[in-house]
């Protein structure tokens, strides 16, 4: 009872390692907000690494907690990209008045007119949101309807991704083609090269992670979260207590495809670029490694998935770029071996290899 | 006095093997009925019809005179009062036992609905195991675990496959007594179960199905004197 009673507050700082990660990203936020020595280089990783981290979260939600494995949120992250590329290149006509490269080399005479209304931020930010929304849902309901589930649902979601990065390497979609969109010159009427730009994009980044974490662990500690985990270990079970798992599946589904889409949203002015290669199917796949990596169903370990992974990867893929695929695969193969569960088991691994699986408490049964 | 289950002239094929056989059967409020048979009789395949997972070929479930279950899907046949215990334990492991129940009490709002879910747990034995995670419990508790998210929601027609399977032999009284227990006017209880011992202590009568098709029906001392029975059956 004392578990029922006790305030959701409370129940949320439980979790110590979820508290000490949030901690650690605001405590980064803070700095990156206030110190004076953080270079614009550094404010940009940074940045970067927390719209992956957001990522990694958004399919944390549904893998780590409802079981469903989605290889395709790449689309969603793409959704947000373009929304914003097609807005920074409004803006940057409007207010330098300079023709963007993407006009010439698709044979256009200017923006597409139906761009237009994207120059405002809260339109392209609702329409990025509401047209991962409608994407996901779609989606969502004809594959839950049909009761697609577990590696089917994640080779059909690996597949649309994959038709469209196919339809945006096409020139005629109207997107820029392989090349995508990018020569983004002012955001909020500031120019890109200013002092600050760099350190409020990461600021915004962080501080978006930081309300998607508490968001996310408020949604799965209540009611709603433990239906999510009844779904995963058993939703035939669920579904004959009289509970339409339908709706559950597609709700937290349309949750994790707007966040994805909100890290999109950040990512491409922080890259000033976006194009096909981020639909391509390894990055989708590298989100799972990356919540695989960290701990799933635990939403800190997404973040230390993403944040340590991508971090390896811009370190060495400056001065070792051939090697990364193979210090990945490594990575992969040595968490899989000695933490089966992530990162996150470090505190309660014993070194003996043979008792691992009794040393380990089975936390989640996801395939 | 209406009838709880009603089936007539069911059938239903998966491919071309034909699992039920144009069968029909009434179950009434108020009895344990057990139904029994060699492997592949169709005894599951006929909880999973009643309880909406597969689907009938052709044939009706009339549920309490009123409700068409083949038409209906699997939450609402629940939330109409059906409900079911699975074969393979099944329960939500990474939750506590006491979140199991609630979920199948269909939450825990009001006093009502903790005192109930609180009493259920006592009447299954779990009462001091209710903060545990449910994958740590033992195959035993687990079964009784189940009954317990399936029974707290006072259903009127209660399904148990299998609910003895892999039990000892007192863990095996303890859930006959929880049987008879649950056995109110007001509520149809549907046993599938190999343990012809655990049967005889707990049904009213039983239903004995060979090959899709109902063998024979009556009471279980009959069942084990009836030549046709002992020879598909009880005689192996």
């Amino acid at each position: 009872m004392s578990a029922a009673k006790r305030s959701l507050l409370a129940r949320a700082l439980d979790d110590r390692i979820f508290v000490a990660v949030t901690s650690a990203v605001a405590t980064v936020l803070l700095a990156a907000a206030a110190w004076p020595g953080l270079s614009d280089y550094r404010a940009n990783i940074v940045g970067q690494l927390a719209c992956f981290a957001l990522l990694a979260v958004a399919l944390d939600l549904i893998w780590g907690y409802a079981g469903i494995l989605s290889l395709g949120h790449g689309l969603f992250f793409a959704i947000g990209g373009y929304v914003a590329g097609m807005h920074l290149l409004e803006h940057s006509v409007a207010v330098t008045g300079i023709t963007p490269d993407i006009v010439q080399f698709m044979g256009w005479k200017a923006l597409p007119g139906w761009w237009g209304p994207l120059e405002s931020f809260p339109v392209a930010l609702a329409a990025a949101l509401g047209v991962a929304f409608v994407v996901a849902f779609l989606f969502g309901w004809v594959s839950f309807r049909s009761r697609v589930g577990g590696v089917y649902f994640a080779i059909i979601t690996q597949a649309l991704t994959y038709v469209a990065m196919l339809l945006m390497f096409r020139n005629d979609t109207g997107f820029g083609g392989n090349n995508g969109m990018t020569g983004f010159q002012a955001i909020f009427g500031v120019p890109f090269q200013s002092p600050g730009v760099a350190r409020g994009l990461a600021v915004a980044s962080l501080a978006s992670l930081v309300a998607a974490l508490v968001g996310c662990r408020l949604l799965t500690i209540g009611r709603f979260g433990r239906l999510l985990v009844a779904t995963r270990d058993d939703e035939v079970r669920l579904r004959s207590l009289g509970y339409e798992t339908l709706r559950l599946k597609l709700a937290v589904w349309c949750v994790s495809a707007v966040l994805a889409a909100v890290a999109g949203l950040l990512y491409a002015p922080q890259v000033g670029i976006i194009n096909p290669r981020v639909l391509s199917p390894d990055l989708s796949i590298e989100i799972a490694v990356w919540c695989a990596i960290g701990g799933r169903g635990r939403l800190a370990g997404a973040v230390i998935g993403a944040a340590l992974v991508n971090a390896l990867k811009f370190s060495l893929s400056a001065t070792l770029p051939d090697l990364w695929p193979f210090v990945l695969a490594g990575l992969v193969i040595l968490v899989a071996l000695i933490f089966p569960n992530g990162l996150l088991d470090i505190g309660r691994w014993r070194p003996t290899l043979l008792s691992r699986a009794g040393a380990l408490q089975p936390r989640d049964a996801t395939p | 006095m209406t009838v709880a289950v009603l089936v007539e002239g069911l059938t239903v094929e998966f491919g071309r093997f034909r699992a039920i056989d144009d069968l029909s059967l009434a179950i009434d409020y108020g009895e344990v009925r057990a139904v029994i048979g060699p492997n592949g009789a169709g005894k599951t395949t006929l909880l999973d019809v009643i309880s909406g997972v597969s689907r009938a070929r052709t044939g009706r479930v009339l549920f309490d005179e009123r409700l068409e279950l083949t038409r209906t899907s699997e939450a609402a046949i629940a939330r109409a009062g059906v409900r079911r215990k699975f074969q393979k334990p099944s329960v939500f492991e990474a939750l506590t036992v006491r979140d199991n129940v609630e979920i199948g009490a269909g939450g825990a709002r009001d006093a009502a609905a903790r005192d109930r879910i609180a009493a259920t747990l006592e009447t299954v034995g779990l009462a001091a195991e209710a903060d545990r995670l449910a994958g740590e419990l033992a195959h035993g508790q687990k079964q009784w675990l189940e009954i317990a998210m399936v029974v707290v929601s006072e259903p009127k027609v209660l399904m148990l496959d299998e609910p003895v399977a892999g039990l000892t032999d007192e863990e095996t009284e303890r859930t006959a007594a929880l049987v008879r227990r649950l056995r109110t006017p007001g509520r149809a209880i549907v046993v599938v179960e190999h343990d012809m011992d655990f049967v005889e202590t707990i049904a009213d009568r039983v239903t004995v199905l060979h090959e899709g098709r109902t063998l024979f029906e009556g009471s279980m001392a009959r069942a084990r004197a009836d030549a046709r029975v002992v020879d598909v059956y009880l005689g192996r």
